[in-house]
């Protein structure tokens, strides 16, 4: 009994301090972004109320036609009631669709393309002699507001890459910041002191050693850096980025100077493991493709998964801090798909890790 | 040089290769003397295995003469005879510390495949799948060896290739199956599988304390081995009895007190549910048809071990997951740690307890690999276990 309270307790912290992290890197994010927060959070609101609103107005047009009928001003028929019958269902499904995906924008788009129908209904009602045309006129009214409502929450939702809520590594990330962001959060444990990691990674002249897409850092000053990296199709890409926050042995956040050609922004945390297992490093990034969604998608097509990258490269930060160098297999010295035999021309294959200094912190 | 790759399903071939470098400044190149072919080769020939690429050099059980080293090599030196472990490990991470070589943190480049069939990955193997590294096997004439100070054990010169090549991987890991199931005085182990690492699992299980052990398998010629070599008190061959009825009838009605599962994926059968799996992979809807394992633990006795160390890939359907709750069921598995029963093993052999060149049937030249995959596989000319010998 104790010991699982003093576990609980433990992974409670754990939980906090991860919130924590969380939360400073969606403060670096909020800054770095245009879009206010609250106006998607406001959206996000609406929608629930008109999913709700849907499945209370639908199950009124199933369970109680005829007053229905009778409130909207439409003469009460079997064609009104079976058309009722149908837009009930229709209506339910959208506030169930609206309320239960983690995608509701495409549900709030339903209601704008029923709210159409119902307009057209209506517009026809009105027409037809046996109507109260009064009370029809209110109900058009009413629905009219309604679909200008429907209509902005779709349109914010849609913009904010579709409301999705992700769970990434134990925490949930709300993409929408803006409309092309690539966010990746990684983590690797590394069986080295933090001092020794922190400071193995704030000389960021070392990065390209084991991040296999940067060319080169260029110290510029205590603040600033010059970055060059490898794009997809050969090319590569150059900006300037700056520190914004330096704890020692805890945290550098990063972001890129106003006008690069990658926007990008992130912080690296350095966190005592648990059990003497040295440290863990936990990667929150950003940054904004060329070409934006169009160019991510390209460079997804040539293989180059952002988490994986990301992974990659901590995995051989791992290597260099842990044993001195990166680890090579006969086949992952090779760009693309090859058979796992020796090379044949050691010129012709990228050994990462190997040129520059070879050796590692380790000897 | 000449080794022996992976050219597709069923086919496996002796091409012109270039020679292994230098590629980590930890690296050895050692020239093979001998090499053999291993089960789970056959998972790779019959195409069980993902990410497996044409040309793919295989061999996870090798030895031979160290003729170069890296930088920073300093166990090691030129001319050193040495037995290579089928996991690459690089001895200083949590997991090596831990001793679990075979779950080393740093060996694996291509670990991001692993991670998205396996969750997480172990270590590199050689010769085993770009999944589990892209690294070149042995069946060559050489091979470049990653961390030569962590893995190659030096072999006394008065003992032979044939006595010490199985240092490699089925030795250690018949042995760790039979040390997963922490074996008392009086216990009754059944190993199902008597190909050459259920032999060394009924040989280690004697070794380890156990009062009797059954051999499980359909071949007559394996059941032999087993008992006449490898010391199985009985065997039941499962085309001719019921494997559950047989067991309860030697163990008076209690079941194995422990169980090694020393078949793996590939798993025969009989009846609806042989069919069922085999149709069922051959849909891809499961990876591995787990036959063997779901009799190991229908069979074992309540509060019993069943060691898991055949070659399982991905995912198994019908898991009997209730006889293991509620008969209060311990299950281990793990690809073996080899690094850590090298040395200990060896001085068995040394001291005459076990000779493994017992299980050998074939010898033949590397350029005869195809010849002796098509054997084994096919349980040909009663092929229970293929040497090959290079240079």
């Amino acid at each position: 009994m104790t010991i699982a309270t003093e576990q609980t307790r433990r992974y409670g912290e754990i939980g906090e301090r991860r919130a924590g992290t969380y939360q400073e890197y969606q403060g670096y994010n909020r800054r770095f972004s245009d879009r206010p927060q609250h106006r998607e959070e406001g959206a996000e609101r609406r929608a629930r109320g008109l999913g709700w609103f849907s499945i209370g107005l639908g199950l009124a047009q199933i369970g109680a036609p005829r007053a229905l009928a009778r409130l909207i001003g439409i003469d009460d028929d079997e064609e009104a009631r079976n058309t009722m019958f149908a837009l009930g269902l229709r209506e339910i499904s959208s506030g169930i669709g609206i309320l239960s995906q983690p995608r509701s924008a495409g549900w709030v788009w339903t209601r704008v393309g029923g709210d159409v129908m119902d307009l057209a209904l209506l517009g026809k009602a009105m027409g037809a002699q046996e109507n109260d045309r009064n009370r029809v006129a209110v109900a058009t009214a009413a629905v009219a507001g309604v679909t200008v409502l429907d209509f902005i929450t779709g349109q914010q939702l849609s913009k904010s890459g579709n409301g999705t809520t992700r769970f990434e590594g134990g925490r949930v990330i709300q993409p929408g910041r803006s409309t092309t962001g690539i966010h990746v959060t990684e983590a690797i444990t590394i069986k080295r002191p933090r001092s020794e990691v922190y400071g193995f990674w704030h000389n960021f002249e070392n990065l390209p050693r084991f991040m296999a897409h940067l060319e080169s850092v260029e110290v510029l000053d205590d603040k600033r850096s010059r970055w060059k990296a490898k794009a997809p199709a050969g090319a590569s890409v150059e900006w300037e980025a700056e520190i914004v926050e330096d704890r020692p042995n805890e945290l550098i956040a990063w972001r890129s100077l106003p006008d690069s050609s990658i926007p990008n922004l992130g912080t690296v945390r350095f966190r005592e493991a648990p059990g003497n297992r040295g440290t863990e490093v936990l990667v929150a990034l950003r940054y904004d493709p060329p070409g934006g969604k169009l160019g991510a998608l390209i460079a997804k097509l040539f293989g180059e998964e952002p988490e994986q990258q990301v992974k990659g490269d901590l995995r051989r930060f791992k290597q260099v801090m842990e044993i001195g160098e990166i680890v090579h297999s006969d086949a992952s010295i090779h760009r693309g798909t090859h058979s796992a035999q020796p090379p044949e021309n050691l010129n012709d294959v990228e050994l990462l890790g190997m040129t520059g200094s070879p050796q590692g912190v380790r000897s | 040089m000449k080794a022996n790759c992976w050219m597709g399903k069923k086919k496996v071939q002796i091409q012109e290769v270039p020679d292994p470098k230098i590629l980590n400044s930890q690296d050895a190149i050692v020239r093979i003397t001998s090499t053999a072919i291993c089960g789970s080769d056959l998972h790779l020939y019959n195409g069980f295995i993902p990410t497996m690429e044409r040309g793919d050099i295989l061999g996870h059980e090798f030895m031979g003469e160290v003729v170069e080293v890296g930088r920073n090599v300093k166990n090691l030196k030129i001319g050193d005879r040495v037995v290579v472990p089928f996991p690459i490990s690089c001895g200083v991470c949590a997991a090596c510390e831990a001793g679990m070589f075979s779950l080393c943190e740093n060996s694996n480049p291509n670990a991001w495949i692993a991670e998205k069939l396996l969750g997480h990955s172990p270590a590199g193997v050689y010769g085993y799948s770009h999944m589990l590294g892209g690294f070149a096997g042995g069946q060559a004439e050489f091979a470049r060896v990653p961390f030569a100070d962590v893995g190659p054990l030096k072999v006394p010169e008065d003992l032979t290739d044939e006595q010490v090549l199985f240092l490699s991987d089925i030795f250690p890991t018949g042995y760790m199956g039979a040390e997963m199931c922490d074996i008392q005085p009086g216990d009754v182990v059944a190993v199902w599988g008597a190909g050459p690492v259920g032999l060394f699992a009924v040989a280690s299980a004697y070794l380890l304390g156990a009062e009797r052990v059954i051999a499980i398998d359909r071949f007559k010629y394996r059941l032999q081995l087993a008992k006449d070599r490898a010391g199985a008190s009985d065997v039941v061959n499962y085309e001719e009895l019921n494997v559950q009825d047989a067991l309860l009838e030697l163990t008076g009605g209690r079941g194995p007190d422990k169980c090694i599962d020393a078949v793996g994926m590939e798993a025969h059968g009989h009846g609806v549910t042989y069919a069922y799996d085999r149709a069922k992979q051959a849909l891809m809807l499961e990876s591995d048809r787990p036959i063997a394992l779901r009799e190991a633990i229908l069979a074992c006795r309540n509060g019993g071990v069943v060691s898991v160390i055949g070659v399982y890939g991905g995912f198994i359907d019908k898991f009997p997951m209730g006889a293991i709750l509620n008969r209060s069921l311990t299950i281990r598995a793990g690809q073996c740690h080899v690094h850590r029963y090298m040395r200990p093993l060896l001085e068995r052999i040394q001291k005459g307890e076990i000779d493994p060149s017992f299980v050998i049937t074939h010898r033949l030249p590397l350029d005869q690999a195809p010849k002796g995959f098509d054997m084994f596989l096919n349980k040909e000319d009663g092929c229970e276990k293929v040497v090959l010998s290079a240079n």
